[in-house]
């Protein structure tokens, strides 16, 4: 009966701590949107967090680490990063291109005492996603047409202008 | 009686606007040359349409409307309001065209907020917009931060008489030199000037920052014309705190500064006068109620706990201070952690140092430290009034560029136009409570935008009532303009409809 007992409470630490685990893992590893981190930054500061989102402007290098801002859709974070981890990065968004999306994760800092109190994520990994790619600038036929069709307007006011000057 | 306005007045009126439109329209030019030197197709087309619908009204304005009479000051004042609508809604053309911008609306309010240097913006994925149409955003607020008007007046109107009341009617009471069209032709020479060193300063701080060049100079050029003329549109979503970069911050705290000193000063400054500026009633007041203002974000930060270590609370405190009471509204942090993270008192103090402004005959909005300065020392003359034997001569001297006696008149005007500021601030704020928001919130917007700062605390965006952007809008163009145009305009059309 005993040993039935301590058998039933080894399995309820176990699956308590499975549990508690899973929790855990469920809170910071699962990708939180930068509204959330945002919004509750005190709850998620220090933690480790997992964060999605497009490369998005420069990829600017200080020394071994480098600065990388990522955006998901709604705000843009700026990620501190080891270069090492930055070697499958190709593409950053800008109006030419789609930047790469990538997952990272990282330490969550509300106002990191490292970059002057910036709101960051400090990447201790990264893995691309997604690649990105150069997005094709194809012409616009109804804006030439708006451009031609204004130009003679144009033209048609000033030929007026000038015969009314005669 | 009212007396209706006669057609002439109409015609004049119509003339100098076409004029004022056409200088807008040449500005478009540097957009589509940027356009064409990226390769950017479709932008340059968005572009050739605003700058041929511009040619088109102004053309059509100046020959329908045909005058060869000068301007009074009635027709000055409405033509200088009209002009600031019209560049709103001509400036928002190409915007539109864009894609960016979810309505012709949104456009139109981010055209304002540039040419009223505010910088609350409602643009839509900015971290793929096209250089030609990110550089627009900043070239209108260089335009509309040195004044609209003032582009025409270098370029196209002649005759002084008229040139002044067009200048008086854009908020600059001032004339650096005694020819108002010396004094346009000297505030682009100083902003010009002042655009090649900041966008050097700014580009190579950039490219040592990790950016490639060519965007470090453009950022660079970007920056400077939006915090120089205190505007706060940055190329980027994150705006400053997408750099990373305390020498980049520390590089637009001096711009933002040199922004908010008066055209007048920089005259002197530029002439060798410096003790001016430790003896002007503006730069004195400026640096009274920074301190003042800084004193209060920071017991109302340290008491919220949100930047525990010093150098961060400065860092973070002291910028979005200056950026605030410079009326530029460039940020380091989020607008949610405006809301999330700083207590009333901090946000007090905020909203207080955009209340405030910079100096007059600047490129900031707001009540501006001129005022400040007048209202401060009449309340001194007062109180010395009331204090001293009445067989006293009491008398108030103020130093500005010379020292001047304290006039009723002065500071008449001065607290008159100081209670226009906090009627504006209040309107929208209530605007702003209707639609829902906290008192405090509605308030640091309402002030934000009245004020042409630009700071956020999250109510902007396109999710706003279109009933929000209008006031919002409504509350830029008067706090850019100072009311008088304004309040001008609203009485011609009261007479055209009333008056016999």
């Amino acid at each position: 009966m005993k040993i039935l007992f301590n058998v039933k409470c080894v399995m309820c630490n176990v699956f308590l701590l499975y549990a508690l685990h899973f929790t855990l893992y469920t809170a910071y590893a699962q990708p939180i949107s930068s509204t959330e981190l945002i919004n509750n930054a005190k709850i998620y500061n220090s933690k480790t967090v997992t964060y999605e989102g497009e490369i998005i402007g420069d990829v600017m290098r200080r020394g071994e680490n480098a600065w990388i801002n990522v955006n998901d859709g709604s705000n843009a974070i700026g990620i501190w990063i080891n270069t090492s981890l930055l070697k499958e990065i190709n593409y950053t968004g800008s109006y030419k291109s789609s930047g790469d999306r990538v997952e990272v994760t990282g330490v969550f800092n509300r106002a990191c005492p490292e970059h002057g109190g910036d709101l960051d994520i400090h990447a201790q990994s990264l893995r691309k996603i997604n690649s990105g790619r150069l997005r094709p600038q194809r012409l616009n036929p109804d804006k030439r047409n708006q451009v031609f069709i204004l130009l003679g307007v144009l033209i048609s006011v000033w030929i007026l202008s000038l015969l009314k000057r005669k | 009686m009212i007396l209706r306005p006669r057609l002439e007045d109409v015609k004049i009126i119509g003339y100098y606007l076409g004029k004022i439109i056409l200088g807008l329209a040449l500005t478009m030019v540097i957009p589509v040359i940027t356009g064409l030197a990226f390769k950017e197709i479709n932008p340059t087309f968005d572009f050739l349409i605003g700058l041929e619908a511009a040619l088109i009204s102004g053309l059509l304005l100046t020959k329908v409307c045909y005058t060869q009479k000068n301007l009074n000051w009635m027709q000055g004042m409405i033509v200088v309001s009209l002009s600031w609508l019209a560049a709103m809604i001509l400036g928002a053309i190409p915007l539109y065209l864009s894609g960016h911008w979810k309505s012709y609306l949104d456009a139109c309010f981010e055209a304002m907020s540039g040419f009223a240097t505010t910088g609350l913006a409602l643009v839509q994925d900015l971290d793929h917009l096209s250089f030609a149409h990110n550089l627009w955003r900043h070239l209108i607020m260089f335009i509309g931060g040195q004044g609209i008007v003032i582009v025409a007046l270098s370029l196209f109107v002649k005759g002084a008489s008229g040139a002044f009341k067009l200048y008086v009617g854009e908020a600059r009471d001032e004339r650096v030199l005694p020819n108002v069209i010396s004094t346009s032709r000297f505030i682009w020479l100083v902003s010009i000037v002042y655009l090649v060193l900041g966008t050097l300063a700014l580009g190579i701080t950039g490219m040592l920052s990790g950016m490639k060049p060519v965007n470090a100079f453009f950022h660079g050029a970007c920056i400077f014309m939006a915090a120089f003329d205190t505007g706060g549109f940055a190329p980027q979503s994150q705006n400053i705190l997408y750099y990373h970069s305390f020498q980049l911050e520390l590089i637009t705290i001096v711009i933002m500064i040199l922004g908010a000193i008066n055209f007048k000063l920089h005259y002197h400054l530029w002439a060798g006068n410096r003790k001016e500026i430790f003896k002007n009633i503006e730069t004195t007041t400026l640096f009274v109620t920074i301190m003042v203002t800084f004193c209060i974000t920071a017991v109302g930060l340290t008491q919220a706990g949100s930047y525990p270590q010093a150098l961060t609370l400065f860092r973070k405190g002291f910028y979005q201070l200056i950026s605030g009471h410079t009326g530029t509204g460039y940020q380091t942090i989020y607008p949610q952690q405006f809301i999330n993270e700083w207590n009333h008192l901090s946000l007090v103090g905020i909203i207080c140092a955009m209340a405030l402004g910079g100096a007059v005959c600047s490129t900031t909005g707001a009540i501006k430290m001129l005022r400040i300065g007048i209202i401060y020392k009449a309340l001194k003359e007062d109180l010395k009034r009331i204090i001293l034997p009445d067989k006293a001569f009491i008398v108030e001297k103020f130093h500005h560029i010379k020292t001047v006696f304290l006039e009723d008149k002065v500071a008449r005007s001065a607290l008159l136009i100081a209670l226009c500021y906090f009627i504006l601030y209040w309107l929208g704020a209530l605007v702003g409570m209707y639609f829902g928001h906290p008192f405090l919130n509605a308030l640091f917007e309402s002030t934000s935008a009245a004020a042409n700062v630009g700071l956020s605390c999250g109510i902007t965006g396109t999710g706003m009532p279109a009933a929000l952007k209008i006031t919002y809008i409504i509350q830029m163009w008067a706090g850019r303009l100072e009311f008088m145009s304004i309040f001008t305009l609203i009485g011609f059309l009261v007479a055209a409809i009333k008056g016999k």
